[in-house]
């Protein structure tokens, strides 16, 4: 069973839920952290990485001695990263989306498929809790394929947690799609509500039974339960608003270790979670 | 004109509720709000949508079962693994999902079987707000290409500032570091960076702070509820210290963050004597007297993602 972590807005309490969660239940477990841009699992949890991996993509470059310059590498570039000139032809990486076409358009062979890195996939374990991250190299554009790559590593016999970006686009869609059960987490507030609808909208494009854990209750006013109940979105978990927990948050702790009585909490909401996805789930 | 952009790697550290309250104080400038995939800058500003566009990002190949002879090539030459054959109808299918737009398929179907319409990604806006102009998008949900949106949006709010000859855009980023903060800074003058002091906050940080630098734009930093762990805190100021990201000021844990934003109001016009309006007054003094943020702009990121 997949289950994905996901909110909209970002800072709600994804990689706390998906950190606890994956701690608390009694099953085997695996998780994913595919938050690429900015993986934090690994700070709560300090895993033992035992092995490291490149995410590569191939790009294209020339080969001045074969290229008769016919262009039709440049042409069926949409994304301008080559220009044909009269006596040489330029490649533009950082805006090559490894789609292939100039190997494949190319009559001579002259486009030559040369390596580059988008990120690293790092594999480890944590209290014999399997644990897989991907990491996005500085100044890089290309998350989906990182995220691929640590999904890559699901276990099917496992109950996957994957720690998902936040916003709705293509790198939260990686990270969704494919899912038994999609978690959402949110807070109590204007932002938290109104990036929750666009996460709700998400999930139900993709077809994904979901339910949803209210983070910071009591922080802000009751529109996220309204919309909640009117929606038929269940609410599996309330966690208050306390500032013992962001304390311990903020240290880097993990709350089932400092506030031992929420290990329980977290099976109830897996428990919850399974039953869900048993019915097939509200979709 | 200088441009302000606001990031913080980590999300919900206090991004949008801090641009806001700039708004109270900021004169002669326009907004921009660069997170096209979660925008919330408008729960506070309310914005009158007065100029409604469609926002036509990129393109979707769709196979014309008529004229599919089933071949295999897109499935073939599909890199992003948006081509299944579907046994119930017995037809290949392009996923609009998966599919990156690319238009391989479409060039390269020996049957001229593969259509690849324009189609509309999301919408931008131009509005007036009680402040200023302002202006936003929305990315349409699963939808690619938030790096264009992100472009077009900062282009716009540059074409109404040099023709209202205002002095300043300032622009609400997207979390991360990857393709929409990526062309959220591009010939920004400065960013600055609302860090939390976390374990998170920190390292989130740390990689804005590295992007920064990758690009050449000066960093700031502004610490948000800075008491809640004064370690924390003290380790993001050494870090800031050894990446020189200048540090602007500390704002204490204040509710009146949330309060104010339940009621759609800046922090200063809810309650302008509170510990956070104060201390986020002197932070946009420091920011506007700060000589990087008085210099010309010198930075090379390329701006057509």
């Amino acid at each position: 069973m997949i289950i994905s972590i996901a909110s909209g807005k970002g800072g709600t309490g994804k990689t706390t839920i998906s950190t606890n969660l994956a701690l608390s239940i009694d099953q085997e477990v695996q998780l994913l952290d595919c938050d690429v841009e900015e993986p934090n699992c690994h700070l709560f949890l300090n895993p033992v990485i035992e092995k490291k991996e490149k995410v590569l993509a191939a790009v294209p470059k020339i080969d001045l001695e074969k290229c008769t310059f016919c262009k039709k590498c440049m042409d069926i570039c949409r994304y301008g990263a080559i220009a044909v000139l009269k006596k040489d032809v330029l490649t533009f990486e950082n805006l090559c989306h490894s789609c292939g076409g100039c190997f494949e358009v190319c009559p001579e062979n002259a486009v030559i498929e040369k390596e580059r890195s988008l990120g690293d996939v790092e594999l480890g374990s944590v209290n014999n809790i399997p644990f897989v991250q991907g990491r996005l190299d500085i100044g890089q554009v290309m998350v989906p394929p990182i995220i691929k790559k640590v999904r890559s590593y699901t276990d099917p016999d496992m109950v996957t947690i994957i720690d998902a970006p936040p916003g709705t686009s293509c790198p939260v869609i990686s990270a969704m799609n494919g899912a038994d059960f999609v978690l959402l987490v949110t807070e109590p507030t204007p932002f938290g509500l109104h990036d929750l609808k666009l996460a709700v909208e998400t999930v139900k494009i993709l077809d994904i039974p979901h339910g949803l854990v209210i983070n910071r209750a009591g922080l802000g006013n009751d529109d996220v339960k309204i919309y909640a109940q009117k929606e038929n979105l269940p609410i599996l978990m309330e966690i208050p608003f306390d500032k013992k927990i962001a304390q311990i948050y903020s240290k880097g702790r993990m709350i089932v270790d400092e506030m031992p009585e929420y290990k329980e909490k977290f099976q109830t909401l897996f428990e919850k979670i399974s039953q869900l996805v048993k019915k097939g789930g509200q979709k | 004109m200088k441009e302000l952009v606001i990031l913080s790697g980590k999300g919900g550290t206090g991004k949008t509720s801090i641009t806001a309250a700039f708004a109270s104080l900021a004169e002669n400038m326009v907004f921009c709000d660069a997170d096209v995939d979660a925008a919330d800058l408008h729960l506070i500003l309310e914005p009158d949508f007065k100029v409604v566009s469609d926002f036509k990002g990129g393109h979707e190949a769709v196979i014309n079962p008529d004229k599919c002879t089933g071949c295999g090539r897109c499935l073939e030459v599909c890199k992003f693994d948006a081509v299944r054959f579907d046994d119930a109808k017995d037809t290949f299918e392009v996923d609009p999902i998966e599919c990156e737009g690319c238009g391989v398929c479409f060039d390269l179907c020996p049957d001229q079987a593969i259509d690849f319409p324009e189609v509309v990604c999301g919408q931008w806006y131009i509005s007036n707000t009680r402040y200023a102009p302002m202006v936003h998008a929305r990315l349409g949900i699963a939808q690619e290409n938030s790096g264009k949106l992100v472009s077009l949006v900062r282009q716009e709010a540059r074409k109404i500032a040099t023709r209202e000859n205002l002095d300043l855009i300032l622009t609400d980023g997207p979390p991360g570091i990857g393709c929409p903060v990526i062309a959220s800074i591009g010939q920004a003058t400065a960013i600055l960076i609302i860090a939390e002091p976390t374990v998170s906050g920190l390292h989130d940080m740390e990689r804005v702070g590295q992007l920064s630098k990758h690009f050449n734009i000066p960093a700031m930093v502004c610490i948000n509820k800075f008491d809640l762990n004064i370690d924390q805190t003290k380790k993001i100021e050494t870090l800031a210290k050894e990446n020189n990201i200048i540090i602007v000021g500390k704002i204490p844990f204040d509710q009146t963050f949330t309060e104010s934003m339940i009621q759609a109001k800046t922090i200063f016009e809810y309650d302008k004597e509170s510990q956070a309006s104060i201390e986020v007054r002197k932070i946009w003094d420091t920011i506007l007297s700060l000589p990087e943020f008085n210099a010309p702009v010198s930075n090379t990121v390329l701006q057509h993602l």
